[in-house]
């Protein structure tokens, strides 16, 4: 019917392609111009304002510096070269390395666990509706509740989870979780791992369910070991589905900021990229600083994203499944 | 038909405009918005404060409450006055924030005229930037030792005048509780969180050893000294001993918390516990007392960081008049005695403090005149618009040290570096 009215309208001359090509442009149009407004300008901003030294105090009065944001130079009267700049701020390299660090053991507990919530919930069993509604409660209570929920569960004095522990004889007296730098980054993960767990339960299950059953049956048949099945049946083809699954996680978990923010404030030893760009911009006014070290952040997710894609050879367009 | 349509419903929308501004204009209630940050009761007695502006103007006021933490309202006000947002009429702001706030805010000099010569002459200095009055006085703030006389007594100790003999009094009550059967039971709870609480309680510590208040008034630096190291290492011994290790990330609601439920021997806190922890619900009610804090040694004097809150008229408000009108009332005598009265807080304006009702339903308040009076500020003034650097820098380098992230005189050391930096060449300009 579209093609009917189409062909009828004053560009009968172009060709069916063409038309069509024109037709989608405008139907796509306003997604892009959305894009662009909430996404692209952004971005463009952030990245040239990371070239000024604009002051949270004069937005508009910043002019342009160059690289200075990342690394400057002067040379002092003893003749000695003094670095500055975020290439050289050994917070912001700390604050990578605990990003870094947070990112890879959340995402892979998240994902095995994950794994395994989907495998049974993939199963046949009473109840499976309900289970399956009631794991996703985590994923839908907003971070910043979930976070000072966990702060108060975790708290030294009256928190239900040190209470426990020492009842059960598990620890020997009550740990600061979140306070002690050696224990804050396990109450971040143990609370982002709580949070995210179901959701990428969620994603796994999608991706099973679009295994084709007879071959389960096929395999039964032969009489081969579950274990086996799992992992040379379930896993080859469940991987575009759990690749996918991973690079979502990955990028919300590098640029990780309202857990840690509520969790754990100021501590050096959870603060992450997120964090110390905002503190920059917002408790110091160093705007234009805050905003190289979000162009930083920025351009290590795009090297990120770009490098998986291509070692991991995953399919993020979907056209090879067509 | 559809011409129609449209002629009588513009007809309908200007029959509604012309209404509204008719009655606009006989009626006017505006409605102003205060934003502020919340302890204890602040939000109910707020209401009780300006039910008497509402109903002699007839405008409504809503109250935006906020984190207790001074360091997270900061961040969210410094994002709203950079973007002019004028849904936020009053800021209630710390006594540290003029200098750099001072640009998004209306001078009150001109309203304030009555109020100021009933003020204490150094407050209203210190909200006073270039000449302009940047925000009304609202109250004062300056911490006191809170110690439970009861267990004072029952242990035969003195109340301790150093920190030594604080933490030998903390030690030997939390002992003796702890073998009575209170597990849970500490001798000193205080703030210990990265965040500005940090930056006062140290800048106690460092100052009643005589080792300075981290940049003097004439902007030199003056953190890295062996009194400041010995002050760091003294309070490092408290953690896990006799403060419990989780108070490092503790704030003045936590530490309220372990002491108000019996659970604590000492406190450091500001004056509003005082009325809370004589409230129907407290568990030490009627069991306390205050003192000045200690001292590192004979010879040195208390100190107390210099606190309070101020109110402050949005330059971007769209009700400026009717929020100056507000302010003044909230910082007038009659609002300052009220909070006085329900959450001990010390007033700004001198006549108060001879007030009959106040010295007896409020005995810390009279009790604490001087100490405010000789009160430590923190270095915002000379740090100009590097403030909150600076005092980042320095609460950072204090909290690695209590949690054995490097020693005190190397952390001292590094922070003295990287205030220098902060410094430039041109005094902190």
């Amino acid at each position: 019917m579209t093609t009917t009215s189409l062909e009828h309208g004053k560009d009968r001359g172009a060709s069916l392609q063409q038309q069509r090509a024109r037709a989608a442009f405008w139907f796509l149009a306003p997604m892009l111009v959305a894009l662009f407004c909430v996404a692209a300008w952004p971005l463009l901003r952030t990245i040239y304002f990371s070239f000024t030294n604009t002051s949270l105090d004069n937005l508009y009065g910043g002019h342009l510096i160059g690289f200075g944001n990342y690394l400057r130079w002067r040379t002092m009267p003893s003749g000695a070269v003094r670095y500055y700049g975020t290439l050289v701020d050994p917070d912001w390299w700390n604050a990578v390395w605990n990003t870094v660090r947070f990112a890879i053991v959340s995402v892979s507990f998240e994902t095995v666990l994950g794994m395994i919530v989907a495998l049974v919930l993939n199963a046949e069993f009473k109840g499976r509706g309900l289970v399956r509604a009631a794991i996703l409660i985590p994923w839908a209570i907003p971070t910043i509740v979930s976070a000072k929920m966990w702060a108060w569960m975790l708290n030294d004095q009256y928190g239900i989870i040190n209470d426990l522990a020492v009842k059960l004889h598990l620890l020997d007296h009550k740990l600061a979780w979140t306070a002690s730098t050696d224990t804050a980054m396990i109450a971040v993960l143990i609370v982002d791992i709580w949070k995210t767990t179901p959701f990428m339960a969620l994603l796994c299950l999608a991706g099973l369910q679009m295994i084709p059953r007879d071959i389960y049956e096929a395999t039964k048949i032969d009489g081969i070991n579950p274990i086996r099945v799992f992992f040379k049946v379930t896993l080859p083809l469940v991987r575009p589905a759990l690749m996918v699954a991973v690079i979502f996680r990955m990028l919300d978990a590098l640029r990780i900021f309202d857990l840690v923010y509520v969790l754990t404030p100021n501590s050096s030893a959870t603060k992450t990229m997120s964090v110390i760009s905002r503190e920059n911009m917002f408790d110091f006014a160093h705007f234009a600083y805050g905003a190289a070290q979000s162009t930083l952040l920025f351009t290590m997710l795009a090297i990120f994203v770009l490098l998986f894609v291509w070692i991991g050879k995953v399919d993020l367009t979907g056209e090879t499944n067509r | 038909m559809e011409m129609k349509f449209a002629r009588r419903f513009m007809r309908t929308a200007a029959v509604a405009v012309l209404a509204s501004t008719a009655f606009g204009a006989t009626v006017r209630a505006e409605t102003i918005t205060v934003v502020s940050g919340a302890v204890g009761n602040a939000v109910e007695n707020f209401k009780a404060y300006v039910k008497p502006w509402e109903e002699k103007t007839g405008n409504t006021v809503t109250l935006v409450p906020m984190p207790a933490s001074t360091t997270d309202q900061f961040g969210q006000y410094r994002l709203w006055l950079a973007a002019g947002n004028s849904d936020i009429d009053i800021y209630q702001t710390d006594v540290i924030w003029a200098p750099q706030l001072a640009n998004h805010f209306v001078d009150l000099t001109e309203a304030a005229k009555d109020l100021i010569p009933q003020e204490f002459p150094s407050i209203v200095q210190s909200q006073t930037v270039g000449g302009k009055l940047v925000a009304l006085p609202l109250f004062t703030d300056a911490p006191a030792l809170y110690y439970r006389k009861d267990l004072l007594e029952k242990y035969n100790v003195a109340v301790p005048k150093t920190w030594t003999e604080l933490a030998a009094a903390a030690k030997t009550i939390q002992d003796g509780e702890r073998a009575a059967g209170n597990a849970d039971f500490w001798g000193f709870v205080w703030q210990g969180n990265a965040y500005e609480g940090l930056t006062c309680d140290a800048l106690e510590w460092v100052k009643s050893y005589g080792g300075g208040q981290i940049v003097e008034p004439d902007g030199t630096i003056s953190i890295n000294n062996p009194k400041a190291v010995a002050a760091l290492e003294e309070a490092k011994s408290w953690v896990g001993t006799i403060s419990p290790p989780g108070v490092l990330a503790y704030q003045e609601e936590e530490a309220r918390g372990v002491w108000q439920a019996g659970n604590a021997a000492f406190m450091r806190n500001w004056p509003y516990a005082y009325t809370l922890g004589n409230g129907a619900d407290s568990a030490i009610a009627g069991k306390f007392d205050v003192t000045t804090l200690p001292i590192g040694a004979e010879g040195d004097s208390s100190a107390a960081t210099l606190g309070g809150w101020n109110l402050a008229v949005s330059k971007y408000s769209k009700h400026q008049d009717a929020a100056i009108s507000l302010a003044l009332w909230l910082a007038g005598p009659e609002v300052q005695k009220m909070r006085a009265l329900n959450e001990s807080n010390l007033p700004t304006l001198k006549a108060l403090y001879d007030d009959p009702d106040i010295a007896a339903k409020q005995p810390i308040i009279p009790q604490w005149k001087n100490v405010f009076l000789n009160a430590v500020p923190r270095p915002s003034a000379p740090t100009l618009s590097h403030y909150n650097e600076v005092s980042a820098k320095f609460w950072s380098a204090v909290h690695d040290t209590l949690s054995g992230n490097g020693s005190a005189a190397d952390n001292l050391a590094n922070l003295e570096a990287d205030l220098m930096d902060i410094k430039g060449d041109n005094n902190w300009q």
